[in-house]
Formats: structure tokens, sequence, C-alpha cells
């Protein structure tokens, strides 16, 4: 079987996943609607798993598909519950403004 | 030619991943990361590993923007209620921004030397989803009930957490 990488280079998908991962981390920060910062996170956790996949091809072993299942089924169930949380509060405070999600502060 | 593919790929990741956050719409958000979602299982499908390839396009694209898009839809988002951020905090991101890609690419750079070269060339499958199904289920079958475990637990934590409380107004 071919390595693909060698055609493209491990550091073209090292910055790849950098740039992809400084979109996120941008998005967070210039963003308040919550849905869109899930969205972000959802970009970071994606641009860590091209990673993990392009080291998989690169050393040729499998085990990191594998964790690439598992931050998968994690993220399912993060924004599964992450939205749930967005709806309670849209229903209590009556928008997902996150600068209108002061009850905590001290 | 697979080298013109990655680029084209890469260009439409990194397109719609800005697109989406720079959209005003939540929705327009939403259908500009379903084709940045799409183009991210394109990278893995050309790095063969095509089972997996599938299995984000039926997580992401399939589960998680129809949450998305079902939540946002629930709550009636409109463009104009959307307040925008002061404008000193938008030219903060952006520096930050700045900094942490100079930071992550420099430092990428610089560990550049030390995999130079050194692509495995064992020429055995290792990405077949018989390969993948024996891994899962023998060495990591642990973790794998206990991803199952975390699911239910989190159906569970979604519907109890969203349930219209009746007592209590």
């Amino acid at each position: 079987m071919v390595n693909v990488l060698e055609i493209i280079g491990i550091d073209s998908y090292i910055y790849l996943s950098v740039i992809l991962f400084c979109i996120g981390v941008f998005g967070i920060l210039y963003r308040r609607n919550a849905i869109i910062m899930f969205m972000c996170i959802e970009i970071m956790l994606n641009s860590a798993n091209m990673l993990l996949v392009a080291f998989s091809t690169y050393h040729q072993d499998a085990s990191g598909q594998v964790f690439v299942f598992f931050t998968m089924a994690v993220a399912a169930a993060e924004v599964a519950v992450g939205l749930a949380i967005l709806v309670a509060i849209f229903r209590n405070i009556g928008s997902i403004d996150i600068d209108n999600l002061k009850n905590l502060k001290g | 030619m697979i080298e013109i593919l990655f680029y084209i790929l890469s260009t439409l990741t990194i397109g719609s991943a800005v697109l989406t956050i720079l959209s005003k719409n939540p929705i327009h958000s939403a259908i500009w990361l379903v084709v940045s979602f799409f183009s991210i299982a394109g990278h893995y499908i050309l790095l063969n590993a095509q089972f997996l390839g599938m299995v984000h396009i039926m997580v992401y694209s399939g589960a998680i923007m129809i949450l998305m898009l079902f939540t946002i839809m629930l709550m009636n988002l409109n463009v104009t209620n959307e307040i925008q951020k002061p404008f000193v905090t938008k030219i903060v991101a952006t520096i930050s921004f700045c900094l942490v890609g100079v930071l992550l690419l420099s430092i990428a750079m610089r560990a550049n030397q030390s995999f130079e070269l050194n692509y495995a060339q064992t020429g055995e499958d290792f990405q077949s989803v018989h390969v993948l199904g024996k891994i899962l289920l023998d060495e990591y079958v642990v973790p794998f009930e206990m991803v199952a475990i975390l699911l239910l637990l989190s159906m569970i934590g979604a519907v109890l957490i969203s349930k219209k409380d009746k007592k209590v107004a």
C-alpha cells in the first residue's frame, strides 16, 4: 500500500491542522452566539482528529484511527448535552447571548 | 494529482471554516460547517482511511449538524437580535488569533526537522475495516464499552436537562 504522505508531506497536514485550530480559537473569542461557539469547538476537535489520522498514516499504525473513533463519540455526547443546556438556558433567559449569562458572577 | 487534490480540499476546509465564523445568520454558519466537515471527510479518504471518512460524514454531517440546525430553528434566532461585540473585543480576538497562530506554526516549523523523511512503509494493510475492528474489539475493548456507557448517559442527561419543569415555573 502506497503511503500517501510521501507525496503530500506530513508538514502540510500539520500546518493545515494548526490553521484550523487557530480559526476555532478565533471564532470562540470573536462571536458571542453560544451555538456558533459550539461550532468552533467542533472545528477545533476536527483539526485534532485530522492530525491523528495523518500521523496514523505516517506511522502505518491503526491505533490513531481508533482514538479518532473515541473522539467522535465524546464529541457527539458533548454536543447533545451542550445543546440541551442551551435549550434550557434559552427557556429561562430568552436569549443565548453569552454576555447575558452572568448569574454565576460573584 | 494527489497534491492538487490536497490543496483544493485544504482551501475548501479553511475557507468554509472562516465563513462559518463570519456569517451573520446562524443557519448559514451551520451550512458552511457542513461543507467544512465534508472536506475533512475528503481528507480522510485521501489518507486512505475510507471507513473513518464514512463514519465522519455520518456522525458530523448527519447527527451533529441535524442537532444544531434543530436547535437553531427551535430558538428562532434572527439576524436582527444579534448584538455585535464591542470593537475592542474584536481587535483583541484578532490579535490573539495571530499570536496563537504564529506560536503554533513556529513550533511546528521548528519540530519539522525531526520527522523529515521517516515515512513508515510496512506494506501491510493497517486501516481496513477488518483490521480496525480487530484492534477496536481486542486491544481497546474496555474504552469501547466506556464510550457506549458515555453515549447512553449523555442521552439520558440531554433528555433530563431539556425536559420542561412542571412543578416549579
